[in-house]
């Protein structure tokens, strides 16, 4: 709470994008203490890793500082914000506590169903999993297919950055520089990226048991190649990881879940019913949900690295245009 | 198999014609495979409405768990006939899309176009179908976020700031949703819509007030209001709109017109009467009486605004706003005539829009403008367009003979025999404006002479000109000789009103 009003106050945006990586940080704290693992993963990977480099990255095309505006009263705005904070403090009068065993969310009988019966049922420990990526799969596809609008968005309307003869070598020139310049960091990134990757892997395989499953593992796995991208530059990084292959991998998480939706549909069953998939049923929902897992795993993490990688593009040629104000922000952005 | 599965089918396969089309890579593969599956969607959602109609609600448990542990499919009347109109204004378009896109949008952009459009078109047909509230909202957000991203790929550079626009508002309106949706689950610990209904009857914690008298719930109620009318465009909350429509590609001005909305206005009716209906009737609301006033003052005032605009996409556009005026003021009076004129006009609004923003899209294929003054004569070298913009301005206006004129009569029957007259007078008065607007189009681009010294317009390319004209006969079909848009609109009507008083 001190923090979100601290990264309002601020003038500085330079500390309110630093102030909200760290407001990120404590809410996944906060999840962790609400028994809510998974989605703390997502925040800390998400919130307080990728969305921070982001906004870092789109300051340094624009600058720090917030150009002093004569303060204006709006007082229409103040009006509906107070008039919508009334409104929720209103719809929170009658709302059970948190906890409380007698609300409603606890009494239905399909929360009886996702704790009692699902173990059994599905055979699968997490009782998220089977909840998210089964009982409710089709939200999840939905989602899956949301994120895979935002990545087709950034790439519609920002593109790839288009390379003229020559442009290449130069920027790796500069590249080298920082390098130069970070060769503890440089060393110290490339022992961790490794351990980074096994672990989203980790995350990928493991979401049955434990937490996890494909929107944490692609968070990870993109922040373990945004960090590569971070050490060895734009250049080095799109050289390795082909965005022409991030554009169909894209593409190929989003098929591979509906196309699993469809096999179950030819095999007799409804949409995403994968307990067609084997002879034994519990069989089929283990493999039907590694299968979209892995789809939602590879959506994800190429729709993060590619929206990671065109903003870095567009700010590296922002870059050649303006040195050396450009350096000074990377460096700003690096330390 | 097919048939029991029409209805997934008939969403998943443009959802999942879209990352094939990023596969292809290809503008001209990315189409083909865009009209595959928007014409098999379209043929599967004909096939649905005609079992609604004679069987009743269809239901389809996705994943196979039956609902409300799993996520279902529900199909009623109302949602058939919107699934229907979307459907059908998707086939009507895409045709047309493939030589308009080339003259718009650049040659490297197709394949994202298609692949965007498909997600837009499944986005507002999974509302259509959905069961589920939360599912609404998952679609909702396909659909939104694909919006923003075609609207910002027209020519005008302010189309961006138009879909930024539309972006802020659009997702305060999607998280108005949320809220509501996440404080009925605070008090009923159910997502399925017709769970959720049963469960606002129950008695809430303390054993004295029933559920649906709770702070919460009308906590709620507040939000999804305001949330889904910024959907819909309602007066006051449609600023969005005219700019969305006017610097969209010509395409997606057409498609987004006869559907978004409309969509929109399909989760009113779901929240209210299908969710709601039988906690709190819509009567019972003070939603019906604050709603319908605001539906007639924006009305008369986007038709007013309409008569001062210099572009004819935004005259259209502040027209659009006007007629959601007339569908929410039918659905607000909440009886059985009312929304039936409600859907019927949503219907026959898909067809007028369409065929207005599809003809004004042949226009901008030869004449690359859309501001009036420069569109002078236009119409005298191109007949077929020039034809169309005359039947769908005069459907628009309500002239006896065609579809708009079956609607807002039935509108105006509506609100007679509820006895409020000051309405009944205010929907003819918006009408008169409408006159006016359509008359000013009409004496640009007929009676006024190309400026001396232009050079002379062919009529534009048979791809586009067909779908146009088409649709705009179709506005002549359903004004005269076809009723069966309103007897599927009086079986919708008839459904949902049933569905209150069970």
């Amino acid at each position: 709470m001190t923090i979100a009003v601290a990264a309002v106050r601020t003038k500085n945006l330079f500390e309110a994008a630093m102030l909200f990586g760290i407001f990120s940080l404590v809410s996944a704290s906060f999840f962790v203490v609400l028994d809510a693992v998974d989605v703390a993963m997502t925040e800390a990977a998400v919130g307080a890793g990728v969305s921070t480099i982001l906004m870092l990255s789109t300051l340094a095309v624009t600058g720090f500082k917030v150009r002093p505006r004569p303060v204006q009263r709006d007082i229409l705005g103040i009006g509906v914000s107070v008039l919508l904070g009334g409104a929720l403090v209103y719809g929170t009068l009658d709302m059970p506590r948190i906890g409380d065993p007698t609300a409603p969310v606890q009494t239905h009988p399909i929360a009886e169903h996702y704790i009692d019966v699902s173990p059994t049922e599905t055979g699968i420990p997490n009782m998220v999993t089977p909840l998210l990526a089964s009982y409710r799969g089709y939200d999840t596809f939905g989602e899956t297919a949301v994120v895979f609008t935002a990545g087709i968005g950034v790439l519609a309307l920002i593109g790839r950055r288009r390379r003229r003869d020559g442009t290449p070598v130069e920027s790796c020139e500069g590249t080298d520089a920082m390098g130069d310049r970070h060769r503890v960091l440089r060393v110290v990134g490339k022992q961790v990226i490794p351990a980074i990757l096994l672990y989203a892997c980790y995350i990928q395989a493991h979401g049955d048991f434990g937490p996890g499953g494909g929107f944490q593992a692609g968070v990870v796995f993109a922040s373990g190649l945004m960090l590569y991208m971070l050490l060895v530059g734009i250049d080095e990084a799109e050289r390795v990881i082909k965005p022409k292959v991030l554009e169909r991998l894209i593409a190929l998480g989003l098929l591979l879940y509906g196309g699993t939706g469809l096999l179950n549909i030819i095999q007799g069953g409804a949409f995403l019913d994968y307990r067609t998939m084997a002879h034994d049923a519990v069989h089929g929902l283990h493999y039907g949900i590694l299968a979209v897992e892995l789809g939602v795993g590879i959506t994800v993490t190429a729709v993060i690295t590619t929206i990671i990688f065109t903003f870095a593009g567009h700010m590296r040629s922002r870059q050649k245009a303006l040195p050396g104000e450009a350096n000074a922000a990377a460096d700003g952005g690096a330390s | 198999m097919i048939a029991e599965h029409a209805i997934i089918l008939a969403v998943v396969l443009p959802l999942l014609a879209a990352p094939l089309c990023i596969l292809l890579g290809r503008g001209f593969l990315s189409w083909i495979a865009a009209s595959a599956s928007v014409w098999t969607s379209f043929g599967l959602a004909l096939h649905l409405l005609n079992r609604v109609l004679h069987e009743g609600t269809i239901r389809y448990a996705l994943g196979g768990w039956e609902a409300p542990v799993g996520i279902e499919y529900r199909l009623d009347a109302a949602g058939a006939l919107v699934m229907t109109v979307v459907t059908a204004i998707a086939s009507i378009v895409l045709p047309y899309s493939y030589t308009s896109v080339r003259r718009e949008i650049d040659e490297h952009k197709h394949h994202w176009f298609y692949a965007c459009l498909l997600l837009c078109f499944s986005g507002l047909l999974g509302i259509t179908v959905a069961g589920d509230a939360f599912n609404i909202f998952v679609f909702l957000e396909i659909s939104s976020l694909s919006t923003y991203v075609l609207v910002s790929m027209g020519r005008d550079r302010r189309a961006l700031t138009a879909a930024f626009k539309y972006l802020i508002i659009g997702t305060v309106g999607a998280t108005f949703y949320l809220l509501g949706v996440g404080f009925m689950y605070q008090m009923t610990g159910t997502l399925n819509i017709e769970d959720l209904s049963q469960r606002l009857l129950a008695m809430s914690g303390d054993g004295v007030t029933p559920v649906y008298e709770t702070t919460t719930i009308r906590a709620a109620l507040s939000f999804l209001t305001v949330g889904i009318s910024l959907k819909v465009a309602l007066f006051p909350l449609h600023v969005w709109l005219p700019n969305v429509y006017a610097y969209a590609p010509s395409v997606v001005s057409a498609f987004l017109s006869a559907t978004a909305t409309k969509v929109a206005i399909l989760i009113f009716l779901r929240v209210f009467y299908t969710i709601d209906g039988k906690a709190i009737p819509f009567e019972a609301l003070p939603l019906a009486q604050t709603l319908v006033p605001f539906a007639v003052a924006g009305a008369v005032v986007a038709s007013f605004i309409a008569v001062y605009q210099r572009d004819v996409k935004r005259l259209l556009a502040y027209s659009s706003i006007a007629q959601v005026g007339y569908m929410i003021c039918g659905i607000g009076l909440a009886t059985a005539a009312g929304l039936e004129s409600g859907l019927l006009h949503l219907f026959n609004h898909a067809l007028m829009k369409g065929t207005l923003f599809l003809a004004i899209g042949c226009v901008v294929y030869r004449v690359g403008q859309t501001r009036l003054e420069l569109l002078r004569g236009v119409g005298r070298e191109m007949p077929f367009t020039a034809a169309s913009i005359v039947i769908g301005g005069a459907s628009l206006i309500g002239v006896p003979l065609t579809a708009g004129f079956v609607s807002k009569w039935a509108l105006l029957t509506a609100v007679l025999a509820e006895g409020r007259w000051v309405i009944a007078v205010l929907v003819i008065v918006s009408s008169l404006i409408a006159v006016v607007y359509v008359a000013q189009i009409l004496h640009v681009m007929l009676i006024r002479k190309r400026p001396v010294g232009s050079e002379r317009l062919r009529e534009a390319p048979l791809w586009m000109v067909v779908p146009t004209f088409l649709l705009a006969l179709s506005n002549l079909w359903y004004g005269v000789v076809d009723g069966r848009a309103a007897d599927a609109a009086r079986a919708a009507a008839a459904a949902l009103i049933e569905e209150v008083a069970r």
